[in-house]
């Protein structure tokens, strides 16, 4: 593999590593790893840095949901337009393109159930050419982006072993 | 009065275990002194052994252990080394490489046979020689000719009584592995003099500079070698006590003899585990090794950083620095920095008397927990007074 593939894949998992870290890990020498960082920033390969946060430890009760989109094709025109009509939303969280019975599927986020039905019925529901909606409200998060969100187990293994 | 025997008496209780009571006792310890894996076996294997208990699989097994798991096995000797073994009667299920090593040393040692060790290495190699009636004959080797000993030191050891020599390449404690030449020439010597090969390759997945050379693969070597591995180290399943060994019929049949009758068969849970583990793991055994890939990097680069000279480690997760410059044995450095910093490595000495003047440091722990433990090993490097003048 090449070294911009390592260096995603490192900071994929820990985005706060320092580039150092990342130049000793690789044996490559700091310059390279900052120019292939840099490189990778300004193409928007990599698009920003953030955390996985658990919102409900952080003791914030959002509200998420799956809304599942059916949209009424049109000949000559894709879905990107009726996408982008919906992803511009601050509410929406991220939207797919899928196959199966529903064309798109958003995810939207708020503070409250209520908000959040009131924006698939107002917003989502009413965007041109959207025919149907289903909307699956998330009960509970185990896993997200790879971080399963129950505490680790302990390290089992004895401290000094041959 | 009754009495334990000679033989018992005559090995002494494994170093190692000595700084486990320390270390129980206190509080924020890292410690890099442990030889497995930090990952846990892969849900996927886990899950498989789980369903197999569903299945109610929870019977002996041929003394040999099952034989879609020997099948298996031969496929991935043959696919990776190109090296052939019948399932039927050249591969033996056992309870780690550890019970695979004492049927190997049982079945070919006489008392009194030699078995030629290469130091530093694994601690059970010399106990389980002498438990089988053997006398282990050490050759040292140091980091300067990268852990693997020069030709002539090998010639020299081996005397009319030599049985077997011992190699484990990649090695525990040192990380060092062989090339193909020079596995080839001790190979060749093994010929000349008639005797077995006993090769240890359980951290041969675990390799990071160039390939993994199987033993039995080398020209003239099969006839002779009895090949141990198994599933600890590769697929992180040291607590399921799994492996197994590869011989000619002849050996393979004597080892079974004993191994039926001290085991009778490794346990089913753990041979269903390593029938998922070799047809479903490679991916997981590709991501474990990258992880510790860049780890070892990284612990290198920091040991050399603090003054303390580390040559590169090509297998297994052991890095093995030396501590001479700071004018401590290995013993010295291991119990002042676990007092003073908290931090836990393994004296070299526990792995015979040519590993005094290096530490073991395991880097199968987080990436953080080495950063921090690096930190704190630089910290008590630097508040050494010899440390000064030295570095
Ligand atoms: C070189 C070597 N051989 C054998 C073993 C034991 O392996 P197993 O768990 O298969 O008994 C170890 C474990 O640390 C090892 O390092």
């Amino acid at each position: 593999m090449n070294d911009l593939h390592d260096i995603l894949k490192i900071l994929e998992k820990d985005g706060r590593i320092t580039s150092s870290q990342i130049a000793d890990m690789l044996q490559k020498p700091l310059e390279d790893v900052e120019r292939v960082i840099a490189g990778a920033e300004a193409s928007g390969v990599i698009r920003r840095y953030k955390a996985v946060v658990d919102w409900e430890k952080a003791g914030d009760h959002r509200v998420a949901a799956f809304i599942d989109v059916k949209v009424t094709p049109t000949r000559g025109v894709g879905f990107d337009d009726v996408a982008e009509r919906i992803y511009n939303f601050r509410e929406v969280v991220s939207v797919y393109l899928v196959s199966g019975e529903y064309d798109l599927r958003v995810v939207v986020e708020g503070s409250t159930m209520q908000e959040v039905a009131n924006f698939v019925s107002q917003k989502l529901a009413t965007v041109d050419r959207v025919q149907s909606t289903a909307s699956h409200f998330v009960l509970k998060r185990y896993k997200e982006d790879r971080e399963i969100f129950a505490d680790a187990p302990p390290d089992h293994r004895l401290a000094v072993t041959p | 009065m009754t009495s334990i025997s000679k033989n018992v008496q005559s090995v002494s209780a494994s170093g190692i275990r000595k700084f486990f009571d320390i270390v129980a006792e206190m509080k924020d310890v890292i410690s890099l002194g442990v030889g497995e894996p930090d990952f846990v076996t892969p849900w996927r294997m886990r899950e498989a052994c789980i369903y197999s208990l569903e299945q109610g699989r929870t019977n002996y097994t041929s003394n040999w252990g099952l034989l879609e798991l020997r099948q298996l096995i031969a496929q991935h000797l043959q696919n990776l080394y190109k090296v052939s073994y019948t399932p039927e009667n050249e591969i033996l299920v056992t309870v780690g490489v550890s019970e695979a090593l004492d049927l190997a040393l049982r079945a070919i040692v006489d008392p009194g046979d030699e078995v030629i060790l290469f130091e530093p290495c694994y601690v059970s190699y010399a106990p389980c020689v002498t438990f089988a009636g053997g006398v282990p004959v050490t050759v040292e080797t140091s980091a300067e000719t990268g852990f693997v000993p020069s030709l002539e030191a090998v010639r020299k050891a081996i005397t009319p009584r030599t049985k077997a020599i011992m190699l484990s390449y990649p090695s525990n404690p040192t990380g060092a592995t062989a090339d193909r030449k020079s596995l080839q020439d001790i190979v060749n010597l093994a010929r000349e003099a008639d005797i077995f090969i006993i090769s240890d390759e359980i951290y041969d997945r675990l390799t990071y500079v160039g390939e993994h050379v199987c033993v039995s693969s080398l020209e003239g070597a099969r006839e002779r070698t009895i090949l141990l591995n198994g599933f600890s180290k590769a697929y992180a399943m040291t607590g399921w006590r799994i492996g197994y060994a590869c011989a000619p019929p002849e050996v393979a049949e004597s080892m079974m003899k004993i191994h039926q009758y001290v085991a009778l068969c490794a346990p089913i849970t753990a041979q269903e585990t390593a029938i998922e583990a070799l047809s479903a793991g490679e991916q997981s055994v590709q991501d474990m090794r990258a992880e510790y890939n860049m780890r070892r990097r990284l612990i290198v680069k920091r040991f050399n950083d603090c003054g303390l000279s580390c040559s590169e480690p090509r297998g297994a997760f052991y890095a093995f620095p030396s501590v001479k410059k700071t004018g401590l044995s290995s013993e010295e450095f291991s119990e002042r920095l676990l007092h003073s910093k908290h931090v836990v490595v393994v004296p070299g000495n526990a792995f015979g008397a040519s590993g005094e003047g290096y530490v073991r440091a395991a880097y199968a722990t987080s990436f953080e927990k080495i950063e921090e433990a690096m930190q704190r090993i630089g910290e008590f490097v630097e508040s050494l007074p010899q440390a000064v003048g030295a570095l």
